[in-house]
């Protein structure tokens, strides 16, 4: 009964498809990616889909491979069911329960959001953080309260990474587009006023994109990069601390993608100590979108018994993080 | 002036406790912010002060109960007003038998609604910024407060109180909902139907919809 147990967990929620696998003894043994970059223009979920569905026996063998074992070495699939684009869900869906009907073990459907905030638990040995989690897709305030993760903040419209990628794009920058826009705010000198919106402890994005847009032919790339990245990190780091302020807890985990921005932890890191409280920050490499994190998250939810059949094992484009029931932080 | 003693370090402002004219007041500071450019940081801080100060007086005329504006200092980003001795509504909720929680959140939703209906929104209501006291219920910290009469800017407003009912007040947090937009749409009437109808696509909102893919919505 002791023996450790192997967990395969499959993300394709967007533009990656990841394949990892996670020991019952919390080791990530193997995390392989393959990312779908759009020619041009935003993700496109249709051929996100059909990239995912071309890449997954290749991820999935390297994932294996690695970890040095086989398909009947694994005792459950796990799988994002959401939230996340309908097609690109569906085909990770689709693998994880071909895997799980080979293999003949439980399929465990793992919420993303959860799963970001489990993997930066484990990574960091933060039992009990306010969470920060930014990414393409989601900008949430969360923190743990009575057998949910609580929604605290969260933005508006579009999400903090969606804001700075499509900047970047429209900058001409290459993908991925981020980490540029940080090196050429790191050259800027004059602070451009854009839209600076908090609203309770919700954020808004879509009014500082159309802004900095609009200005980029007008003012100086780097000063507008700056500009965008001070206004855009400003805003979360005052979300945060509203949140530590509100929620009394004594550490901050900074996860999701966006995670890997140095300017961002700087933020961050200043809002903890005015707070005397721990900051944390996910791996980089377990930061953007992966299948480790859904194997872990994956794990947890299997020894609660949170399996579902095959036939009604949907996914939900709109899963909320805040519906989710967490009983292994009981 | 008069003396002042430390009161609250809340996560935006330092309130301090101290007199006017002979009258308990509380002076409000907006701090700086090092995580935000200095640019940047005086600005919001600036335009919150000036902001809250005049919200506070014109809701007030819209009958709904918040402190007296004694006077503001733009520059140093300070308001000195009229104190209230009490505690907020947050440190009730938990008490609060089913009538009690059914009166006072429709109660909030009224006074909720008089601020819309007067052309206001209040950016930030939880249960922290509603004060109980004498028989009223007062609503401060407007710094994040608007004039419109947007649906959208309305709609977001109650999305936050609910968001603050659900986070903070779990357990009884769809009781005080269902109370609170009883209260609202006895004031607003016909005007809270968009509203509250916005408020659930608020809530669908903000997990992968790329602007592109919003324009047909």
């Amino acid at each position: 009964m002791n023996s450790v147990q192997y967990i395969l967990g499959i993300e394709s929620t967007a533009h990656t498809f990841g394949c990892g696998i996670a020991s019952s003894e919390g080791r990530i043994l193997s995390n392989i990616k393959s990312e779908y970059v759009p020619t041009s223009g935003g993700i496109h979920p249709r051929e996100a889909s059909q990239h995912h569905a071309s890449k997954a026996a290749a991820t999935i063998s390297g994932a294996l491979e690695e970890a040095g074992l086989r398909l009947s070495d694994i005792a459950a699939v796990a799988f994002s069911a959401g939230p996340g684009l309908g097609p690109c869900l569906r085909t990770g869906a689709t693998v994880a329960r071909t895997l799980s009907l080979v293999r003949k073990c439980p399929l465990v459907p793992v919420n993303h959001c959860i799963a970001h905030i489990e993997i930066g638990r484990l990574a960091t040995g933060e039992d009990d953080p306010l969470v920060v989690y930014v990414s393409g897709g989601n900008t949430i305030i969360s923190a743990y309260a009575g057998g949910k993760y609580r929604v605290f903040g969260e933005t508006l419209d579009i999400a903090l990474g969606n804001c700075l990628d499509t900047f970047a794009r429209h900058l001409g920058l290459s993908h991925p587009g981020v980490p540029k826009l940080e090196q050429l705010a790191d050259e800027g000198r004059r602070f451009i006023p854009l839209p600076y919106v908090v609203k309770g402890q919700d954020v808004s994005y879509s009014g500082l994109l159309t802004m900095a847009s609009r200005l980029a032919g007008e003012c100086d790339r780097s000063d507008l990069s700056l500009s965008l990245l001070e206004v855009a990190y400003g805003m979360v780091a005052e979300v945060a601390e509203r949140a530590i302020a509100h929620t009394e807890k004594s550490a901050l985990l900074l996860t999701g993608g966006v995670a890997r921005s140095k300017r961002l932890q700087r933020a961050l890191s200043f809002v903890c100590s005015d707070h005397s409280a721990r900051f944390h920050v996910v791996p980089p490499d377990l930061a953007g979108d992966n299948g480790g994190m859904i194997a872990w998250t994956g794990y947890l939810a299997l020894k609660e018994g949170l399996t579902v059949p095959v036939e009604s094992s949907y996914v939900n484009p709109n899963w909320r993080l805040d519906e989710v029931e967490v009983p292994w932080r009981r | 002036m008069a003396e002042m003693r430390l009161f609250k370090k809340g996560a935006e402002a330092e309130l301090y406790l101290t007199d006017w004219m002979g009258l308990r007041a509380i002076l409000k500071r907006r701090i700086k912010k090092g995580y935000r450019n200095p640019d940047l940081d005086s600005y919001v801080r600036g335009t919150r002060t000036s902001n809250e100060a005049k919200l506070l007086s014109e809701a007030r005329r819209l009958g709904v109960p918040t402190p007296v504006v004694y006077s503001v200092d733009k520059r140093n980003c300070e308001i000195l007003m009229s104190y209230i001795d009490a505690q907020p509504l947050k440190r009730f909720v938990g008490g609060m038998d089913p009538e009690g929680l059914a009166l006072t959140f429709s109660r909030v939703g009224e006074m909720v609604g008089r601020l819309h209906k007067g052309g206001i929104v209040h950016g930030d209501l939880t249960t922290s910024n509603i004060i109980p006291y004498s028989g009223l219920l007062y609503l401060i910290d407007f710094g994040l407060g608007e004039h419109t009469s947007d649906v959208e800017s309305r709609g977001v407003d109650i999305h936050l109180m609910r968001r603050a009912l659900e986070s903070s007040h779990h357990e009884v947090s769809s009781a005080a909902y269902l109370s609170f937009i009883d209260g609202y749409t006895r004031v607003m009437g016909s005007l809270s139907e968009p509203v509250l109808k916005r408020v659930d696509a608020i809530r669908r909102r903000g997990r992968y919809v790329d602007v592109s893919h919003r324009k047909g919505e």
